[in-house]
């Protein structure tokens, strides 16, 4: 398989006051067509610095570091802006966390959706064509949601337009940043369920950010878990679920409250918190939180790949 | 939606009367009798007394207050003290000069602003913002009347390109359109800079919000951005500051006028005012104020409708 989009070595920092915060620190993923990868950690791991990069369409004070966000070959972080931007949204969309901000307040759907189509082909903005899309989404009375104002609209209907939006040019790439995470449980499930629906009907790829377990064990084929800007482990989800190599996959896994004895009636938590992401550490990033972590953690640590398609950043996973 | 705009149209006219006792209480406070001044200094005290019978001032004031608003709203703003015209006539015969004018300095001052804001907005911390940002405030912070001298006496005087005083010819347009020029411009070049700084701050926050990064995302072009999507929300809170704005553009229109010797309101009022002339002076005032009232509350209106949410909420 060859990717339609892939990081390599990637490094994002923000700019602060008396040094710069290393969001991203040296990530390398790819991700082929008609595959969905995902992109676990919990909250201040990156996800969303990652994400955003992978559009070049940082929050003011990002900066790129070293690294390179490659779309069927070509370097997004070289190019242009005229030419990223004429990527954007054709060749890789994003859905965003809040679909009740994500939308204008002042504009209708109609006419938002056909000036995001617009910007590429105004050609393919016609009403039918987005009434059909949004339909494909499962919105029911496509043409009259058309002219509602985003507010008319519930969080779950605003984020199956979000979707509709992202699929209106036919990607390669669809990222979605968290996509479930704003919603209610039933309507988180309905956005669940129309993901899985694309995962036949998409050629494209997917990437989808998340912190929930049951998202990526639904959705995806691939799983990237970071911790503290780092991939820490990569692998296929089953072989990750099942056997976690990295103590804070491992950790990460034992919180989940799907998994969780409920006799226990207490939720495990992992102690202690993420590093000073200012100045992170020369060895393992989580060694101060881990339980197996010897001397030998405070050292750089070498990535290991145990098997094809696995990748481990631990001292301690070789052995 | 209906009853908002009952509520705003009631509190409107609640100003109103506010604002009509006040004025006449305030007539009355002001030395000098204005039945003796209407006379001048030859007139004997009997004649005084007539007068002062036949326009009320020998009533106890809060019937004075009765008469004087039952007359305003049988349309009657008093009778000249000097020509013995009716005030409203002569109200609205130079009104529409005015109206005019402030419209024409505000159009003009309004397209240039969101204009220049906008600009400042796609070019944003570069020379460009900074240098209108700097133009800006100086504009803002030179009183109208002033460049209404300096552009008479540069564009009237100097160069003799454009009329220096009045209105035009009657029946003329193209030399009335000439006459309007110079005080337009005057009138409207300090609300220029104000609205080029207030669209800037007010898009600049709409650039940070979320439906933006969302344009952005799906490849809209910057400009198609501010234009399109950000403008609409950011024009906003603007429109209920320019409703106040023409208020204040009218009353600037008074100097203005007067430095352009121009009929309207301003030459109206300030003439009036010299010569004590008070039905003049409160027919004018009143007139004024009911007119800006109408103005912020057709505003509100508007912003009831443009933004959908307001609408919305108003709704239930
Ligand atoms: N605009 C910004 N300016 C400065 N620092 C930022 C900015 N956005 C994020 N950060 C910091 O960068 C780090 C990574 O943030 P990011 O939003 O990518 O994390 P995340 O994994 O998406 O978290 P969450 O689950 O809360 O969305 C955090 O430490 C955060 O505080
Ligand atoms: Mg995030």
């Amino acid at each position: 398989m060859t990717a339609v989009l892939e990081v390599q070595n990637l490094s994002v920092a923000y700019r602060m006051q008396g040094g710069a915060l290393q969001a991203v620190r040296d990530v390398s993923l790819s991700v082929a067509r008609g595959e969905v990868l995902g992109i676990m950690g919990e909250s201040g791991c990156g996800k969303s610095t990652l994400a955003a990069a992978m559009i070049n369409l940082l929050p003011a004070g990002a900066r790129v570091g070293q690294g390179a966000v490659r779309l069927n070959g070509t370097d997004i972080l070289r190019l242009p802006p005229a030419a990223q931007r004429a990527l954007r949204g054709k060749s890789v969309a994003m859905v965003f966390q809040d679909p009740m901000t994500a939308f204008n307040p002042v504009l209708t759907i109609g006419r938002q959706l056909a000036d995001f189509v617009g910007a590429h082909d105004t050609g393919l903005a016609q009403p039918e064509r987005l009434a059909a899309m949004l339909t494909r989404v499962g919105i029911p009375d496509a043409r009259s949601c058309l002219g509602r104002y985003p507010h008319e609209l519930s969080g779950g209907m605003r984020q199956r337009v979000a979707i509709a939006a992202a699929l209106l040019m036919q990607p390669d790439v669809l990222i979605a940043d968290e996509p479930t995470t704003a919603l209610d449980v039933t309507m988180e499930a309905q956005i669940i369920h129309l993901f899985r629906d694309l995962r036949t009907s998409f050629d494209g790829a997917i990437v989808i950010v998340t912190h929930h377990l049951g998202v990526i064990a639904e959705l995806c084929d691939r799983v990237a878990v970071m911790y503290a800007g780092q991939v820490v482990e990569e692998g296929a989800v089953d072989a990750i679920f099942h056997d976690p190599q990295h103590p804070y996959t491992r950790a990460l896994l034992a919180c989940d409250p799907a998994v969780v004895d409920p006799s226990s009636g207490r939720l495990p938590t992992i102690g202690g918190r993420l590093p000073d992401l200012s100045a992170p550490p020369r060895g393992c990033a989580f060694e101060p939180r881990c339980r197996v972590a010897a001397v030998s953690c405070r050292e750089p640590v070498p990535r290991q790949r145990p098997s094809a398609g696995r990748s481990v950043l631990c001292h301690r996973g070789a052995e | 939606m209906l009853a908002y705009a009952i509520r705003r149209v009631g509190l409107s006219l609640l100003i109103l009367v506010v604002v009509m006792t006040a004025m006449y209480g305030m007539v009355f406070l002001v030395p000098g009798d204005p039945a003796s001044l209407a006379l001048g200094p030859r007139a004997t005290p009997e004649l005084k007394e007539v007068l002062r019978e036949r326009m009320g001032l020998d009533q106890p004031i809060l019937a004075q207050i009765g008469i004087f608003f039952g007359n305003v709203l049988q349309g009657d703003l008093g009778t000249d003290v000097w020509s013995k015209r009716p005030v409203l006539d002569q109200i609205l015969e130079v009104f529409p000069r005015t109206l005019l004018l402030g419209v024409v300095a505000l159009g003009w001052a309004l397209a240039l602003g969101v204009l220049l804001g906008c600009a400042a907005v796609v070019w944003r911390d570069t020379v460009v913002d900074r240098m209108l940002g700097v133009l800006s405030v100086s504009v803002i912070s030179v009183p109208s009347f002033v460049i209404a001298i300096y552009a008479l006496i540069l564009f009237a005087v100097w160069l003799n390109w454009l009329p220096a005083i009045g209105a035009g010819e009657a029946g003329d347009f193209a030399s009335q359109a000439r006459a309007l020029i110079l005080p337009a411009f005057a009138l409207g070049l300090g609300w220029v800079g104000y609205l080029a700084r207030l669209i800037r701050a007010s898009m600049l926050e709409v650039m940070e919000a979320p439906h933006i990064r969302t344009a952005r995302a799906f490849g809209m072009r910057e400009g198609d951005i501010v234009f399109r999507h950000a403008l609409r929300v950011a024009i906003v809170p603007t429109l209920s500051v320019l409703a106040v704005g023409f208020g204040g553009i009218l009353s600037s229109a008074v100097f203005v006028e007067s430095v352009f010797s121009r009929p309207g309101i301003g030459t109206l009022i300030t003439a009036a005012v010299e010569k004590r002339n008070y039905p003049v002076v409160m027919g004018t005032v009143l007139f004024m104020t009911a007119f800006y009232l109408m103005i912020v509350t057709t505003a509100d209106l508007l912003i009831a409708r443009l933004d959908p949410r307001v609408r919305d909420v108003l709704r239930s």
